[in-house]
């Protein structure tokens, strides 16, 4: 029994570790200066870097994050606190159909609704499509995290003479907010990732670009250019693309899990 | 008399689990409240600082008197009440985040307490509830690395830092070890002293030794209220006497 428990975990972790020895395989040797620092060259010439996709990445993820965490964090602690009745329970559904839904069309939605009526690309239509997936998932890491603190915090800040809506705050999700930053954290990691929502709305950019109403490069849409071009100089710089992106996301959840290490913490 | 009820009633959606319970209780003096499980004790002290009705479906009609106003009247802010009515549960609650100079000064910050006079309270709170000698090295380190007995008079210390006039406190030792019970009984009768203290208890033996005024729930209502002294011995009510001498509960 414990044999095959343990194979089945083994199995479970062998496509990460496939996955990243591949990347480190493929592409470490292409990571250096001149991959971080510059700018494409014209197809055909060697060299060049993906300075602007990751740039771009860190603005559009970035915006994503100023929107999506605060209303996500915003409607977990709704949710947790007040979110017994009818308008909790739809908040919930909405937001698990949300979670559920393929992020190609969230990105449909964002060129609907922002591209199509300005009529033009850009990172701010990439950046909401990011925040609409961020919201949810946050909103229901944030809840999961706020209930777990026991009911017996609340009832002994309350029989303080603390008011209701400061025992949320400054105890209960004070004592949570460990749990709540890892949550933000993992969301973002896992909408740092995402590729399709931003083909129909950031559209991608050769150039270096930080205006971000201009369509803008961003490292997974980088990563589908080169993967499909047909140059094999395009094929090096995608697999560096694709390690730095993955390192990218292992960087955020280690964070997430040093945070979530500290819980009960003290100073 | 400092704190009193009349024809008190509480309910959980309707239901009631205290019935129309009268009662006073003496100022600077211990009342303990016993009686076997889901008699409605602890339902009966947590109406007593307006706690019963944060409860799922919880309601109480009738009156608790504190000081002579009725803390159930029109326009009395429960948190005040709060405020006035200290608690300590069952089990010992330290606040996870907070040091244990922050867990004492917790309820003197929602007061707006001035910063400068903090510190003079804080070490006071811990003093009386018999913990300063114990902590006053590390202050500033986490209230979990404190023993179960130590956190328990932690809040304790928390719940004495706001100046309350009134101390419930709901089977305050029966998480704690035999040691750490008496800490916390000895420390029960100092602070009679100075406050008045209600206390559930499930421990009859701590009953007849510390409080000097005992009530006996069954079933939902005050089946007897008299001194201690008189009620271990000699009880008027034949449910008292089985329930004292373990018949039943």
């Amino acid at each position: 029994m414990t044999a095959l428990v343990g194979m089945l975990s083994a199995l479970a972790v062998l496509p990460l570790i496939l996955i990243f020895g591949y990347l480190i395989l493929k592409g470490a040797s292409s990571l250096n200066l001149e991959f971080f620092l510059s700018n494409p060259v014209p197809a055909g010439q060697s060299g060049g870097g993906v300075a602007h996709a990751i740039v771009g990445s860190g603005i559009i993820v970035g915006l994503a994050a100023l929107v999506g965490l605060p209303v996500g964090i915003g409607a977990g602690i709704f949710l947790a606190e007040y979110g017994s009745g009818r308008l909790g329970w739809t908040v919930r559904f909405v937001a698990d159909v949300l979670n559920g839904t393929p992020s190609i069309i969230i990105g449909i939605f964002a060129w609907t609704w922002i591209v199509r009526p300005q009529g033009h690309f850009s990172a701010f239509a990439g950046a909401v499509a990011l925040a609409v997936i961020l919201i949810p998932l946050v909103a229901r890491t944030t809840e999961e995290m706020v209930r777990l603190v026991p009911h017996s915090l609340r009832e002994a800040a309350l029989a303080l003479g603390y008011p209701r809506w400061r025992t949320s705050l400054s105890i209960v999700v004070r004592t949570a907010l460990a749990g709540i930053v890892t949550g933000g954290l993992v969301g973002v990691a896992r909408v740092a990732g995402e590729t399709a929502p931003l083909l129909f709305t950031t559209l991608g950019n050769l150039n270096f670009s930080t205006h971000v109403t201009e369509p803008m490069q961003a490292l997974p849409l980088q990563i589908y250019v080169y993967a499909t071009g047909p140059f094999p100089e395009w094929h090096r710089l995608a697999w560096a693309a694709s390690l730095v992106l993955i390192l990218l996301v292992f960087g955020l959840a280690l964070v997430a899990r040093r945070v979530a290490a500290n819980r009960y913490g003290t100073r | 008399m400092h704190l009193a009820t009349e024809r008190l009633t509480a309910r959980y959606h309707g239901r009631p689990a205290i019935t129309e319970v009268s009662l006073g209780i003496r100022p600077r003096a211990i009342t303990a409240v016993i009686g076997p499980s889901g008699c409605g004790k602890s339902t009966f002290l947590r109406c007593l600082n307006r706690m019963h009705e944060l409860s799922d479906g919880g309601t109480v009609e009738g009156r608790v008197l504190l000081d002579g106003t009725d803390i159930y009247g029109a326009g009395v802010d429960a948190v005040q009440v709060r405020r006035r009515v200290g608690m300590v549960f069952q089990r010992p609650t330290p606040f996870p985040t907070m040091s244990i100079y922050d867990n004492v000064a917790a309820g003197l910050r929602v007061n707006g307490v001035a910063r400068r006079r903090m510190g003079e309270i804080v070490e006071r709170s811990l003093a009386q509830a018999a913990l300063w000698d114990e902590v006053k090295d590390r202050l500033h380190g986490s209230a979990l690395a404190l023993s179960g007995g130590q956190q328990q008079r932690l809040c304790i210390a928390r719940a004495l830092a706001t100046e309350p006039e009134v101390l419930l406190m709901d089977e305050p030792a029966s998480a704690l070890d035999p040691l750490a019970t008496q800490r916390v009984e000895e420390l029960m009768v100092t602070l009679k002293q100075a406050y008045t203290i209600v206390v559930v208890t499930h421990n009859l033996q701590q009953a007849s030794r510390v409080s000097d005024y005992t009530g006996f729930f069954y079933l939902g209502d005050l089946v007897e209220f008299d001194q201690t002294a008189r009620m271990f011995t000699n009880p008027s009510d034949g449910r008292t006497e089985a329930y004292i001498t373990g018949r039943f509960g």
